[in-house]
């Protein structure tokens, strides 16, 4: 019980959304309404804070949301946009009060929503270190022990004694995140401010955000819609939706769930119907099996991908051949697969069969892909040509190239070793 | 267990303002201030010579149209000195009143990213003035020196009138800039009701000019208070007593339903602003 750190208990938070204007219809009736247009805006400002019950246009950004953690522990928050994330984080930070519930938090709290809050363009950069430190909580005494640090850390020293506005924004962004990796709370609140930046500064920052969990024992929040980040750095997650926990528990699973939920897709494999279970030989279904055992549409990059073809058949041929091909998104074909359809396999009946392959982790970078499938002679005859098949997606869990997410990388990852290294 | 232990919990009713939790922001009030003034006269050629010119030439204007033309009268004092004597405290009043009135709603994007007392902003905004008003303060003395006026004991007493002008100013920025996160009119309004203001206080006319039945009404002014021990002090008059207590009164609740107006507006300003 003691290194409960925070604690929410049925959390819930209210907004206001714009009611749509009374739209007058005849002259007089605007004449009207521009006078009486003071009065009904003065309601309607007045009104933006309170509330009645069961009214229209209340929208309640978070339902009561319950959780606990730890200290030490790095969660993640994964969600949809408007899923109640960033209002979570709010409360959380005392940025905006919950309408009803509560949250019990031990120890120095530190959000950062955004990088630089403060900044002002015609102060120089060190003494926009001292604004934006102490606004996120700093003392003076503080910011003057790690002053060198930051300056050192943001790489900007050249510029530290021009204004911010001769800055670049990714000078600004440098200099504003130095600042808060420098902070040193009991509970670092981080929302999606990664996303800016460059590739080696995210990269810096996201070691000293790992640093900062690992090594200091500090108890980490972050949202994040950069599935491999969370991945990377988050033991456990939080799934948000609608306003309330979807579910909570390790990052992977949490992960897992989530994609497979935010497929669109609803067939999760292909099936033989009607006449095309009266061909001769057939594909009766076309499935993609993940690491569990059950049928799936979304893998993870570090994860196995099993491609299970049922198959049905009148009689034994020896040249007949299922082939499956792999296309991208753009419709690039990656691979294609040709096996005799019949091998030693050990037949279920004389009239069906099924064949496993199975594809290794880390193979395919992140993306869509779809197969497309056919039993055939090849050159000869083509029994059942299955296209588009299972439309399914890779997600970036945590690879090599986790820091480039969003960026074309290719389509596949690289296998290669380095056999010789000049210096 | 750790010692900062924080509950966040929907608040009730009215509320004063957490003093303990102000003071550890200390240095965020320190930064504000020191900001808010290099963000004044930054890439001005003058600076903070501004702060001399402005009151300066009000006063000039000021003894001309009104000394010189309407002549006014001026309890037997040169004009310029008798307008400038409440000016100082004038122009410090109405400054802080916009700037205080503004400091929310220019730095939204603070009170939506970050958590801190929002009451630092308008004590910012006021503290910062504060380098103006020592400024003008210089011209006062050459006026002295050059009227060869020698300030009487009552000067003793200046701490104290400083301190009502800083509890109205504070009092009446609270409200204002509370109520102008939510009503941007206060922030249109502000700058001709400023105006109107000067009239209400014995600034370019003497209190003499007010009728007897009117003058306890009048004193209920903080400024007028003010302005009126200020003048006592500096020329060497009895302190003028009646003129200040009602003021003085009238100063602290304005201060006090400040700190409770805030307070209670506060917890909306993330979210309208």
């Amino acid at each position: 019980m003691s290194d409960t750190i925070i604690k929410v208990e049925n959390l819930s938070k209210r907004y206001r959304i714009g009611l749509q204007e009374k739209k007058a219809d005849t002259f007089a009736q605007q004449m009207v309404n521009v006078l009486k247009y003071p009065i009904d805006n003065f309601r309607k400002i007045q009104n933006l804070g309170k509330f009645q019950d069961n009214e229209e246009g209340v929208h309640w950004a978070l339902k009561d949301v319950s959780f606990e953690v730890k200290q030490g522990e790095v969660l993640g928050i994964i969600g949809k946009n408007g899923a109640g994330k960033s209002t979570l984080l709010k409360i959380l930070s005392k940025i905006t009060e919950p309408t009803s519930g509560r949250i019990e938090m031990n120890g120095r709290v530190a959000a950062l929503l955004e990088v630089g809050t403060g900044f002002h363009p015609e102060l120089t950069g060190r003494e926009n270190i001292y604004m934006n430190g102490t606004i996120l909580g700093m003392t003076k005494k503080e910011i003057d022990r790690k002053l060198e640090e930051i300056i050192d850390f943001s790489g900007v020293e050249k510029y530290v004694d021009t204004p911010v506005k001769f800055y670049s924004s990714g000078m600004r962004v440098r200099l504003g995140f130095s600042v808060a990796a420098h902070l040193e709370p009991e509970i670092l609140i981080i929302d999606e401010v990664l996303a800016v930046g460059d590739f080696e500064f995210q990269k810096k920052c996201l070691g000293k955000i790992e640093d900062v969990s690992k090594n200091q024992g500090r108890t980490v929040l972050f949202v994040s819609h950069q599935l491999g980040t969370i991945n990377q750095l988050c033991n456990s997650a939080i799934w948000m939706n609608n306003g309330q926990i979807e579910q909570l528990g390790k990052t992977r699973k949490i992960i897992k769930e989530y994609i497979s939920s935010i497929s669109d897709i609803k067939s999760e494999q292909f099936e033989a119907t009607g006449i095309e279970l009266e061909k001769q030989y057939h594909i009766k279904k076309f499935a993609l099996i993940n690491t569990e055992g059950k049928a799936s549409l979304n893998f993870g990059t570090n994860e196995h991908i099993k491609i299970k073809v049922d198959f049905g058949f009148s009689n034994r041929k020896n040249n007949i051949e299922i082939a499956i091909a792999l296309f991208d998104y753009n419709e690039n074909r990656i691979f294609t697969i040709h096996e005799p359809l019949f091998r030693n396999n050990t037949l279920l009946d004389k009239k069906q069969g099924s064949i496993v392959f199975e594809l290794p982790p880390n193979y395919l970078t992140p993306g869509s892909y779809h197969f497309v499938a056919t039993i055939h002679i090849p050159h000869l005859e083509s029994f059942h040509l299955i296209e588009k098949v299972c439309v399914f997606s890779i997600v970036e869990t945590g690879s090599n190239f986790s820091d480039y997410e969003g960026i074309n990388i290719g389509v596949v990852f690289p296998q290669y070793r380095i056999i010789d290294d000049y210096v | 267990m750790l010692a900062n232990k924080t509950v966040i919990e929907p608040s009730k009713g009215w509320k004063f303002i957490d003093f303990h939790e102000l003071w550890k922001y200390k240095d965020l009030l320190y930064f504000l201030t020191v900001r808010g003034i290099k963000a004044r006269y930054a890439q001005s050629v003058l600076g903070v010579g501004w702060a001399i010119i402005q009151p300066l030439f009000t006063t000039l204007v000021f003894t001309v149209v009104f000394g010189g033309l309407a002549k006014v009268d001026s309890d037997g004092m040169p004009y310029i000195l008798f307008s400038y004597l409440a000016l100082w405290p004038w122009n410090y009043f109405s400054g802080t009143l916009s700037e205080s009135a503004n400091s929310l709603v220019a730095n939204a994007g603070m009170i939506t990213k970050v958590y801190f007392p929002r009451l630092i902003l308008p004590l910012a905004a006021i503290f910062s003035k504060l380098l103006d008003f020592m400024i003008s303060f210089v011209i006062l003395l050459v006026l002295l020196i050059y009227f060869k006026v020698v300030p009487g004991l009552g000067i003793v007493f200046l701490p104290l009138l400083l301190i009502q002008l800083l509890l109205c100013s504070l009092g009446i920025g609270m409200v204002l800039s509370a109520m102008a996160v939510q009503y941007r009119d206060v922030k249109y309004a502000l700058g001709f009701i400023v105006q109107l203001l000067l009239y209400t206080a014995p600034v370019v006319y003497s209190t003499t000019a007010v009728p007897e039945e009117w003058q306890f009404v009048y004193s209920l002014n903080p400024m007028v208070g003010v302005i009126e021990g200020i003048r006592a002090m500096f020329l060497d008059r009895p302190m003028p007593w009646e003129w200040i207590w009602p003021g003085a009164i009238v100063g602290f609740i304005l201060f006090v339903f400040g700190l409770f107006y805030f307070r209670r507006m506060e917890k909306v300003f993330a979210d309208v602003a």
